[in-house]
């Protein structure tokens, strides 16, 4: 079982990201759930969402404390909470930045596995706004063999519609440039 | 077969309330509960449900309007949670009272106060006695196929009762999981048109829920109580043809690795999936130990629950609410009472946990288990309490 967990803020669809990657997940014939961190939330305020992925019916309906991958999706976070608490040691840590990997690292004191692309500039050429649940989406496709970018584009399609065409572009864009690095 | 879909448990439930054709929605807005009744509205403002969805004032007010319009012979379906079935709890006795057969969604969540949104069943126990049927849901397929279940069986003729469709708030409603729809012909197949014992009509005037004087009361409690306990086979009998139509089979006691089980864990809702982890890693440890999934709280299968649990040594009762002042939990209560009388019978341990959604982990589970085996408790504990 794979378990992730979205950092953004309120109103940039961190809980979208995670349903995006369970709604997928389960086209795909896999076994998903996603679910919010329950309780009130606020636009701007940090919010955190979470995703379980298996090849099995997935019965654990606790909490996720250590996650196998964490996605941040707004660079602001990082200055005021460490996003790596509880990953995994072998785990995935994939980060909005328009910074290198190394100052990453540094600031953070994590070696672990880590991916880098700057989505929100991404989001802002493509969608015209800096969300960055979708673009986000195509940084953790590449980060993680879990799923493709195809399994996606009926589920952004879904939920989408109209805008769907410029979120997968995003999520595409966001595929190419993810720096994964280990 | 309908299509597997990943979808939050909340919409699902909306969608298999719209699937089974209602006629009127009367709900009044309320966290956990609150995406059902919102995509019952979309459906019916958007013209995808034809039905009368009427925005009332509170939850009193919620409930007496589904009284009224299944007293008509209308479909009724409504969603509420914790404070809101506080609210309207006066008008949920009398619905269970005049056997009229509503479905309500409830989102289980922890009564106030300290005020809390999250989940755990104080507010289903509040109205344990209401006399309805009272199911408790493990996972969002199980959601989707008791509500049409519920309307299935509560508008049956013989039994003409509400149901009450439990759901963990958040941890099974704000979840987004696999659950395979039914198709439009499959429900159509299953749930035949409401026809209600008797309706207000002006053709043929009626009274309902005239007072009862000392002298009728008291039969009138136990028309209702037999009524409650009749419902039983109406109720597997809806299990068994859901069985054939979507190859899910429901019974109200399940059970995971009874068998030669020295110790089996109870509990009721999503605990038992959390639970049935535990039993896993106990088992890799050589212990004994098996779970009873009760789903079926009213009537409850005193019957089927005796069968099970005289095998066992020990029995480890997961109670989701508190009892104030009590001897022990609700759930703990009745399991204790109805093994009273057998001639051999476990012990049976109270642990009270997951209150106001405190987590439990499959490691709780184990932790409580060993506590109930290792310790002497007598009447009961709350896990998990800090300082």
């Amino acid at each position: 079982m794979l378990e992730m967990r979205f950092h953004g803020r309120g109103g940039q669809g961190a809980v979208t990201s995670a349903e995006l990657v369970a709604r997928a997940a389960i086209d795909s014939g896999k076994y998903a759930t996603a679910f919010p961190s329950f309780g009130p939330e606020r636009r701007g305020a940090p919010v955190v969402a979470f995703a379980r992925v298996d090849d099995q019916p997935i019965r654990l309906r606790s909490k996720i404390y250590n996650p196998d991958v964490v996605i941040v999706l707004d660079p602001s976070l990082l200055d005021i909470a460490n996003p790596t608490e509880g990953l995994r040691e072998d785990g995935l840590l994939i980060i909005n930045s328009s910074h290198d990997v190394e100052a990453i690292r540094k600031r953070l004191g994590y070696k672990g596995k880590i991916a880098v692309v700057d989505a929100s500039r991404i989001a802002k050429e493509v969608i015209g706004l800096p969300i960055t649940n979708t673009t986000m989406v195509g940084a953790l496709v590449k980060g993680t063999s879990l799923l493709t970018v195809e399994a996606l584009i009926g589920p952004f399609q879904d939920r989408f519609g109209k805008i769907a065409a410029r979120n997968i572009e995003a999520m595409k864009r966001a595929y190419a440039e993810t720096n994964v690095n280990h | 077969m309908g299509r597997k879909v990943g979808i939050e448990v909340s919409i699902a439930a909306a969608d298999a309330a719209a699937l089974c054709d209602v006629d009127v929605v009367a709900a009044y807005p309320i966290t956990p509960q609150t995406h059902v009744v919102e995509h019952l509205a979309e459906l019916v403002a958007s013209g995808h449900l034809d039905a009368e969805f009427v925005p009332v004032e509170s939850e009193h007010s919620a409930m007496s309007v589904c009284c009224g319009s299944v007293a008509v012979g209308a479909r009724t379906f409504t969603a509420t949670a914790a404070q809101g079935l506080a609210l309207m709890a006066e008008i949920v006795y009398i619905a269970g009272s005049m056997r009229l057969p509503l479905v309500m969604f409830l989102s289980n969540r922890a009564l106030s106060g300290p005020l809390s949104i999250w989940n755990d069943h104080s507010d289903a126990m509040m109205v344990r006695d209401c006399g309805w049927i009272q199911v408790f849901c493990e996972d969002g397929q199980e959601v989707f196929d008791a509500i049409i279940h519920a309307f299935r069986v509560g508008e049956d003729p013989q039994v003409s009762l509400p149901v009450m469709v439990n759901v963990d708030g958040f941890v099974l409603t704000h979840v987004i999981e696999p659950i395979e729809y039914w198709t439009k012909e499959m429900v159509q197949k299953y749930l035949p048109p409401f026809q209600p014992v008797s309706r207000l009509t002006p053709e043929k005037p009626v009274s309902m829920g005239a007072f009862g004087m000392p002298e009728i009361y008291l039969e009138q409690k136990m028309a209702h109580n037999v009524a409650l306990l009749n419902s039983r086979p109406i109720i597997e009998k809806g299990w068994t043809e859901l069985a054939e139509l979507t190859g899910r089979k429901y019974s109200a006691v399940e059970t995971y690795k009874v068998d030669d089980a020295e110790t089996i864990i109870l509990g009721m809702g999503t605990i038992c999936s959390t639970s049935s982890l535990a039993v896993d890693k106990m088992r890799a440890e050589g212990k004994k130990v098996g779970l009873v999934k009760l789903r079926l709280w009213r009537p409850l299968p005193s019957d089927d629950l005796r069968r099970v649990l005289a095998k066992a040594k020990d029995v480890v009762v997961l109670d989701r609410a508190i009892c104030p002042g009590g001897g022990n939990a609700p759930v703990t209560s009745e399991i204790r009472a109805i093994m009273y009388t057998e001639p051999e019978r476990p012990r049976i341990h109270c642990m009270i946990a997951g209150i106001g959604q405190r987590d439990v982990t499959p490691d709780d589970v184990c932790a409580m288990v060993d506590m109930a085996l290792s310790q002497s408790i007598k009447d009961y504990h709350i896990y998990g309490v800090r300082g």
